[in-house]
Parts: structure tokens; C-alpha cells; sequence
């Protein structure tokens, strides 16, 4: 992992009602890149994304660890003034379903000039001209009109570029999308990721993609973080990781996407279970057909594999 | 939408319209006979029949409903025997002003103090305070309006001194002796409406701050504040108003108690008096006045859901 | 469809702790309201062995002991006319709960009658008697009951009368709302259908239904007659002196607040207590009974 990394996420642990949501969660993030966090649903995907934007107080969850961000230092334990300077400035979010994630009674226009004008000082003017160049590159016709539309007049496609626009009004440094297309049509899903790649990488933004598709992020991320209740399992780089998948439950996933059709289908038996009951060692170790005995009794440590830009959290790999 | 208020104001009239046809066929099934009482203990035979006829009591009840309605409407409502004053400028003119001030000023006040007592419960949730403000939102909305009137005459006009207790300045005229006068009156029958809005302020804001919007809000870095109080506050309006709406008759019938403790000079004074002297007429305007008033508003809060809520615009 | 799985929560569901089968005794949940419950059976008490527990009769009057301040002869003073204000209050608490309890039935008994008609006639019948019932609730229930006292006059009964007949709008919205949700359950039709008579259908699958969310409105809705009530006796215009009702004793006492506070602030506490309490114990009710708050529409 290069030193110049935008972020670096170390042990991350989340606690919240008395479970142990996130479980020592490691990674990191180079300036441009894309990531993808993988893993079914209860993995604790988002959770990694609203802690890390600071949107998690002490009352819903304790966290422990360590969020470093190139140019601020550590994240966590962050004052709530300090999380909001950073907010929309260098980190910024997208939502799972822009329809609720807009406030329903401002218009969308309104809510964008808003974030322009507070983020980044424009005047009123300024704010409404810059607006509106940004409705229209992230493909809104008549950006005009739809300036004074409330969300609830928009198409939920419409609504994800909105949330886009905004995301990314003030040129940040990190964006996480939170699942961004699995409230929109199959067709409309392939444009809005296709408009988040694209605008990430003109702006040199990094991305961290939320996804339960494994098929869509090995189609746009470079690389990948594969979680499974709350602990990575395994990471690395796209294409070496689906071609060669090393833990058990990344093959699973994968025969479960990459393959349909072509054999039986295989997917993870059962679910992923009560947090409150998991086992001391390896989580998914009740689930996995090659597990040992020690899996359930001792965790096995992420390592960083000597081949290559991976690491594997497992006792019995492939 | 202007289809849905069309069918609103309809109905509202509908109803108006059995309101003023139960009002005057009840009052007439008041004891008393309205020619007797207008002729005092002796008359003849042929007095009584021509005073009958120039009232128009020998006409069948639907006529009489008419009639009385078409008066009603033209605003000639007939005269106080008692108060020796015409009664449409009694009622309109003179009671309801006093009354509309004193519920106006204690809906203001009510909202004023109300909304920000429970947005700081919501925010602070399960905090002393938060627990404070609960029993407060309890004991204000279960204590009788009369006593708490009578308890603050009792400490701020008695034992401090501080308020004028009765009497009433108009605050049209005179803004502040009148404002003076009112503020116990006012405060009086606000608590009830500053306890039911910090109730319900705390509950709908707790749920509205739970909403993704609002987690939204923070991540493009709005402050702590804003995201409360443009961002939650904004959108418990509707809900605050729908309640306010539904809350207007105990605002109402809070005037008349309130009034009887200040003595001051409204509708429910009004009221009560022309009861307790008999006065049919007085009370069928007062009553009247009275449902009209609260139908109209409520028409009015119906109505303006649309401005409130966006998306009960027409698309 | 290449999905994992549907969705990403960010926890796992939480245990069901707040399930209907898991919930502990409404008193242990809610220490409030077991204080509410006792200090409304202490009244109840009172009001049922009045003549053993006042220490005066209400309505004798003294003119040696005319406005004493609580002590401890007349533990919470006396009124203008000598009267032990204790006394009167204890034995105002029967009229209160009496007066109360009366006219909720009334209301709920009228109620139950418009509502039933409207919910079950439909067609035009219907549109006529909601209509209605919008006009009974067009009034605040106060207005119409004065109404009602101008016509009916003044008195212990005109009161229960008059309050009763200005709760049934209430009553019976919710009444008709019930039938509604009967009504669109397919057992009414099944018995429609087996041409079973229209009093039977009603007797065995309406009302059952209706009943029990209307005895729930009853117990929630009696202070609301109780505060009614006394409001109108406080006018002047409900129950007639020397009849030791709390409304009319607190409105005896505002002339006097100056020197005899304890004339109006007396009664006008045990009523605030007993309303006080009955608002935490509708509360209680109301959040365990109530299906429209469950379902948290």
C-alpha cells in the first residue's frame, strides 16, 4: 500500500447495541482510485461509508480505531464542527435512494445553491450559473426548468443525477455511493454509474462504491474489498481477484454472479446470521465448506498475499 | 388541486348549511315564548296575534328557517334586549375583535415558545431536560384553562403586582396597554396549546430527523443547525398545521373560559351572559358566529396543505 | 438477475424485544401509570364514602368560620360561607365522576347509533349523516354544550344531558370508521351471501368489533367530560350552588383571590390532579388498545 494514500482505514471497529458491527476493518484508498466494498447484505457496507463521513454520533455506535486522511489527519473522534467543514468540501455521499435522501420540501435547485453558496462562498448568481453547468453535465435536460422542481416531480433516475450534481459540487476529494443504483430501473442503473466514473475521474476524485453486485464492480472499480459481517475477507486489485478469488466466500459470490447459466447455480448457503451470535474466529466459518476446526476458534488475520496488491483473511485458502 | 378545494369549500358549505338548520331549530325548542317575553306580563288577545305575525311566528318552520337565514346572512341579526345594542355590531363588531386578538396572541405565543421547546426535547432526547419538557407537555395539556387563570391573576397580579388582572384595552388602540392587558389572558390559554405543540413538535421532529434527507443534509457539510431548523423544522409545518386545525375548537372554547376569567369582553363572555338572561337570539348568533368562524379556518388550514407540503401540489 | 442479495443494511434486524408477545405488564412498563391508576381509585374512593370520610357536611354553612385559611380545623380552609372546603371537595368528586361517566355513555351511546347507521347504510344515507357529524364537530364540544343548557336550563341532569349530547360527534366518527374496516372484511360479505339476516350480521360481526376500540374512547374520553362539565358549572351556567361541584367552587373563589386563594386553588387542584391523572391513564390505554397508533400509520 503506497504511503500517498487519500485514505487509510486501520482496524476500524464498530460496536453498536452490543454487537460487534464492524470487525477490525482495513483499508486504503489512493488518490483517483476506485474502490468497491462487497459483500451481502448486513456486511456492514454502508456502515463503513456513514461512519467514515462522520454521520455515526456516540449514541448509535461506538468506534474504535483509526481513519487517516491525506492533508487532515485522523478522522475519527472528530468534533461535529470539524466532520461538517469536511463534509461536502472533501468528503461527499451518495445515497441509496435519492427520492428519500432529498428533502422533499425544497426544490432541488434550491438545495444544490445551497450547498454552493455555504461550501464554497458563491453569491447568489454565481451559485444559480454554476448550478445550472452543473445540472447539465450531469445530464439534465432543460436544467433550467428543473432547477425549480421539487424531488417529488422528478423520475427516481432524474433524482440520482440531482444527487450527483450535488455530490459533487464542490470538487471533493472522496465520494462515497452508497448503493446508487439499486433503487433505479436495470437500464437507468448502467448510465448513473457510468456518470459517477466519469465525473470522479475528470475531478481525479477517489470513489467508494457500496455495492452488493459483484458483476457491476468488477465492471467499473479498481479495486475491490470483499466483506462478510463486518470483516474483510479479502482485497485486492479487480481483475486479479475474480479471476483467482482465494477465500472461499469470494468464490462463492463469485460462481453466484459470473456464472449463472453456464453450471449450477452454488450460492452461500443460509444467511449471514445474528450478529449477536457469532462465532470468536473466522464469521463465516459456520458457512464455509472448507472450514477447519480452528476457523470458528481463532480469527484469521488479513495478510498481505507476497503476489501482488492483495490481502486474505483466511486459514484454508484456495 | 383547485377541483379537490372546490369539492372542500362545498362540503364546507354543506355543513354550514345543517349547522345553521340544527342552531335555529333547536333554539326554538327553547322554553319561552318570544312574543310573550317582547310583551311583557299583560297584553290583548289581538296584540299578541299582530306582534306573531310582524315577527313572522305564525309562518311554517321552514319559512321561518329562511327567513331567519337571509337575515342572518345580510347581517341583520335582530337586537339585545339586554345590551340594548343591535346585535350584529354587539357579536361582530365589538366581541369578536376581543376574541380573535386573544386567540391569535396565544396561538403566537404558542408557537413561539412551543416549537423550540420541542425541538430542543427532540434534539436532547432522554436528556433532564427532555424529561422536564415531558412533564411539562403532560401537565400543561390535562390542566383546566380556569384555574391556571386564576392561580396567575393570584401571583402575578396579586402577590407581584406585576400584570393588570381585568379589564380590557383594546391593543388596536392603544398597542401597549392593550398588549399589556392581554399578556395573562394569553399566556393562560396558550399553555395548553405550548404543551401540545412541544409534544408534538418532539415527536414528529425525532421521526423527521431519522429520515434519510436529513442525513443527507449533513454529508454535504450543512451545520448542525441548519440541518435542524431549515432542514427538520421545515418539513413538521404540515403536521404541526394539520394538529393547529383540528386544535381550533379547544382554542375556541379556551376563549370563553378565558374570557370569564379575565372579564373580558368576547364571544364566550357573550355567550354565557345572553344564557344565563335568557336571550335566545344572542345565543343562536354567538353560536353561529362561532361555528362559522371555526369552519371557515379549518377550510382555510385544509387548504393551505398544498403550500406547505409540495408534493400535495398537482403535478 | 445478478445480485447478491436484495439489500444493504447497515444492522442486522434488531431482536424482536418490542413484539406484542414480549411486552411486560402495562404497570411495570409504566410506573406513571400505576400512580395515575391509584391516585384515580383514591378519588373514586372519595367519591364512594363521602359521608365517612369529609370531616364536615359540604353544605353547612358557619358564619364563625367564614374564609379561614387550611389549618387544622378546616384542614384546607373554608369559603365564603363557612364551608369546609375539604368537605366539599370530596364530595364534589361524585358529581365530577358522576357527572363524567354519564355523559360519556350518552355521547358514546349516541355515537354508536350515527355511527353504525352511517357505516352501514352507504349510498346517499351515508353522505347525509357524515355530513352531520361533521356539523357536531363543527362546534367545539364546550359551544355546543352551552348551547344545549340554553335550551335545557340549568342542574345536575341538564348538565349530563347537555355535555353528552356535545360529545357524540367523536364518538361517532370513530364508531363509523370501525364499521368501515368491518365492513371491508370478507366475512360480512361471506354472510351476506348465505343470506343470513341483516340484525345478525350486525349483532355477531359488527358490533364485537366496534365495542371494544368504542370502551377504549370512553375511558379515554372521560376527562374531557369531567373537564366539560366543570367548565360549565365555572361560567355560572352548569350545576346551581350550593351543590359542591369543583367548577362552580373555583368560580365562587375568583372574586376572593386576593385574600382567600385557597377557595379557588383547592378545588381547582384536586380537579387538575384527577384530570392529570385520567390523561396519563387515557395515555397508557390508548398507546395499549389503540390499533390506529400500533400500526403507526
Amino acid at each position: 500500500m503506497s504511503s500517498a494514500a487519500l485514505l487509510e482505514v486501520e482496524d476500524l471497529t464498530l460496536h453498536r447495541g452490543g454487537n460487534r458491527i464492524l470487525d477490525h476493518v482495513t483499508l486504503s484508498l489512493a488518490p483517483g482510485e476506485t474502490l468497491a466494498l462487497v459483500g451481502e447484505s448486513g456486511a456492514g457496507k454502508s456502515t463503513i461509508a456513514t461512519a467514515l463521513m462522520g454521520l455515526l454520533g456516540p449514541k448509535d455506535a461506538r468506534i474504535e480505531g483509526h481513519a487517516r486522511l491525506e492533508g487532515q489527519g485522523e478522522l475519527l473522534g472528530m468534533p461535529e464542527r470539524r466532520w461538517s467543514k469536511l463534509r461536502g468540501r472533501r468528503l461527499s455521499m451518495i445515497f441509496q435512494d435519492a427520492g428519500s435522501a432529498l428533502n422533499p420540501c425544497f426544490t432541488v435547485g434550491r438545495q444544490l445553491v445551497t450547498v454552493l453558496r455555504r461550501n464554497l462562498g458563491l453569491s447568489r448568481t454565481a451559485a444559480r450559473a454554476r448550478a445550472l453547468e452543473l445540472f447539465e453535465r450531469v445530464g439534465i435536460n432543460d436544467a433550467e426548468a428543473r432547477l425549480s422542481a421539487y424531488p417529488h416531480q422528478l423520475s427516481g433516475g432524474m433524482q440520482q443525477r440531482v444527487m450527483v450534481a450535488i455530490a459533487l459540487a464542490c470538487n471533493p476529494d472522496l465520494l462515497f455511493a452508497d448503493e446508487p443504483t439499486s433503487a433505479l430501473d436495470v437500464t437507468i442503473q448502467a448510465q448513473i454509474i457510468r456518470l459517477i466514473l466519469d465525473e470522479t475521474r475528470t475531478r481525479g476524485a477517489s470513489c467508494i462504491f457500496v455495492l452488493h453486485d459483484l458483476a457491476l464492480a468488477s465492471q467499473s472499480c479498481d479495486r475491490i474489498v470483499v466483506l462478510y459481517a463486518g470483516q474483510v475477507v479479502e482485497s485486492g486489485v479487480t481483475a486479479e481477484i475474480l479471476e483467482a478469488p482465494r477465500h472461499p466466500y469470494t468464490a462463492q459470490l463469485k460462481s453466484c454472479v459470473l456464472e449463472i447459466g453456464t453450471r449450477d447455480l452454488d450460492p452461500p448457503e443460509g444467511s449471514v446470521g445474528s450478529y449477536a451470535a457469532m462465532p470468536k474466529g473466522c464469521r463465516f466459518a459456520r458457512r464455509c465448506p472448507r472450514a477447519l476446526p480452528r476457523c470458528a476458534e481463532e480469527r484469521p488475520p488479513l495478510v498481505p498475499a507476497p503476489d501482488g496488491d492483495r490481502a486474505l483473511a483466511c486459514w484454508n485458502p484456495l | 388541486m383547485i377541483l379537490r378545494g372546490l369539492v372542500r369549500i362545498g362540503q364546507t358549505l354543506v355543513v354550514l348549511l345543517i349547522v345553521s338548520f340544527a342552531t335555529f331549530g333547536l333554539l326554538k325548542l327553547a322554553p319561552g315564548d318570544p312574543v310573550q317575553l317582547a310583551l311583557g306580563a299583560e297584553y290583548s288577545e289581538t296584540a299578541y296575534r299582530s306582534l306573531q305575525r310582524e315577527m313572522g311566528l305564525d309562518q311554517p318552520f321552514l319559512v321561518q328557517y329562511l327567513a331567519w337565514a337571509r337575515d342572518f346572512a345580510t347581517g341583520d341579526w335582530g337586537r339585545s334586549y339586554v345590551a340594548r345594542t343591535d346585535i350584529f355590531t354587539f357579536a361582530v363588531l365589538e366581541a369578536l375583535p376581543v376574541t380573535l386578538t386573544l386567540a391569535s396572541l396565544s396561538l403566537f405565543f404558542a408557537i413561539l415558545i412551543g416549537v423550540p421547546l420541542g425541538v430542543l426535547s427532540a434534539v436532547k432526547k432522554d436528556s433532564i431536560f427532555d424529561a422536564g419538557a415531558a412533564v411539562f407537555a403532560l401537565t400543561g395539556t390535562a390542566f383546566p384553562s380556569f384555574l391556571l387563570g386564576i392561580l396567575l391573576i393570584w401571583l402575578f397580579g396579586v402577590k407581584l403586582g406585576l400584570f393588570p388582572v381585568m379589564g380590557y384595552v383594546s391593543p388596536w388602540q392603544d398597542p401597549v396597554t392593550g398588549l399589556y392587558h392581554m399578556v395573562l389572558p394569553a399566556l393562560t390559554l396558550s399553555t395548553y396549546f405550548i404543551a401540545m405543540i412541544t409534544r408534538l413538535t418532539r415527536a414528529t421532529l425525532i421521526e423527521v430527523l431519522e429520515q434519510p434527507y436529513i442525513a443527507a443534509a449533513r454529508a454535504r457539510g450543512e451545520p448542525r443547525w441548519r440541518v435542524i431548523w431549515v432542514h427538520g423544522v421545515r418539513n413538521i409545518a404540515m403536521p404541526l398545521v394539520t394538529i393547529l386545525g383540528l386544535q381550533l375548537g379547544t382554542l375556541l372554547q379556551g376563549t370563553v373560559l378565558t374570557e370569564t376569567v379575565f372579564s373580558l369582553p368576547g364571544l364566550g363572555q357573550m355567550i354565557t351572559d345572553a344564557v344565563l338572561s335568557r336571550e335566545y337570539v344572542v345565543v343562536q348568533a354567538g353560536v353561529m358566529l362561532t361555528a362559522t368562524l371555526f369552519i371557515t379556518i379549518n377550510l382555510l388550514v385544509d387548504l393551505s396543505y398544498p403550500f406547505l407540503d409540495p408534493r400535495l401540489r398537482a403535478r | 438477475m445478478a445480485a447478491v442479495t436484495d439489500m444493504d443494511s447497515p444492522t442486522p434486524a434488531p431482536a424482536a424485544a418490542t413484539g406484542p408477545g414480549r411486552r411486560s405488564s402495562l404497570f411495570l412498563r409504566r410506573p406513571f401509570f400505576t400512580i395515575a391508576l391509584l391516585a384515580t381509585l383514591a378519588y373514586v374512593g372519595a367519591a364512594v364514602f363521602a359521608p365517612w370520610v369529609a370531616p364536615y357536611d359540604p353544605v353547612q354553612q358557619s358564619i364563625d368560620a367564614m374564609m379561614a385559611p387550611p389549618g387544622p380545623a378546616h384542614w384546607l380552609g373554608t369559603d365564603s360561607y363557612g364551608q369546609d372546603i375539604l368537605s366539599r371537595i370530596i364530595y364534589g368528586a361524585r358529581y365530577a365522576l358522576v357527572i363524567g361517566l354519564c355523559s360519556v355513555l350518552i355521547g358514546a351511546a349516541g355515537g354508536l347509533v350515527i355511527g353504525l347507521a352511517a357505516g352501514l347504510a352507504g349510498g346517499w344515507v351515508e353522505w347525509a349523516l357524515m355530513r352531520v357529524i361533521d356539523s357536531i364537530l363543527a362546534l367545539p364540544s364546550l359551544i355546543m354544550a352551552v348551547a344545549f343548557i340554553a335550551i335545557l336550563g340549568q342542574g345536575v341532569d341538564k348538565v349530563v344531558i347537555a355535555v353528552g349530547l356535545s360529545m357524540i360527534g367523536p364518538f361517532a366518527r370513530t364508531v363509523r370508521a370501525d364499521v368501515m374496516q368491518v365492513r371491508v372484511q370478507l366475512y360480512i360479505e361471506a354472510a351476506r351471501l348465505m343470506s343470513i339476516p341483516r340484525w345478525q350480521v350486525i349483532a355477531r360481526h359488527v358490533l364485537p368489533n366496534v365495542v371494544f376500540p368504542l370502551a377504549v374512547q370512553v375511558t379515554i374520553r372521560i376527562s374531557e367530560a369531567i373537564l366539560v362539565s366543570s367548565s360549565l358549572s365555572f361560567l355560572g351556567i352548569g350545576v346551581t350552588p350550593p351543590t359542591p361541584d369543583w367548577g362552580l367552587m373555583i368560580a365562587e373563589g375568583r372574586g376572593f383571590v386576593a385574600f382567600a386563594p385557597w377557595m379557588s386553588a383547592m378545588p381547582g387542584l384536586a380537579l387538575a390532579l384527577l384530570l392529570i391523572a385520567l390523561s396519563i391513564l387515557g395515555d397508557g390505554i390508548r398507546e395499549e388498545y389503540d390499533p390506529k397508533l400500533r400500526g403507526g400509520s
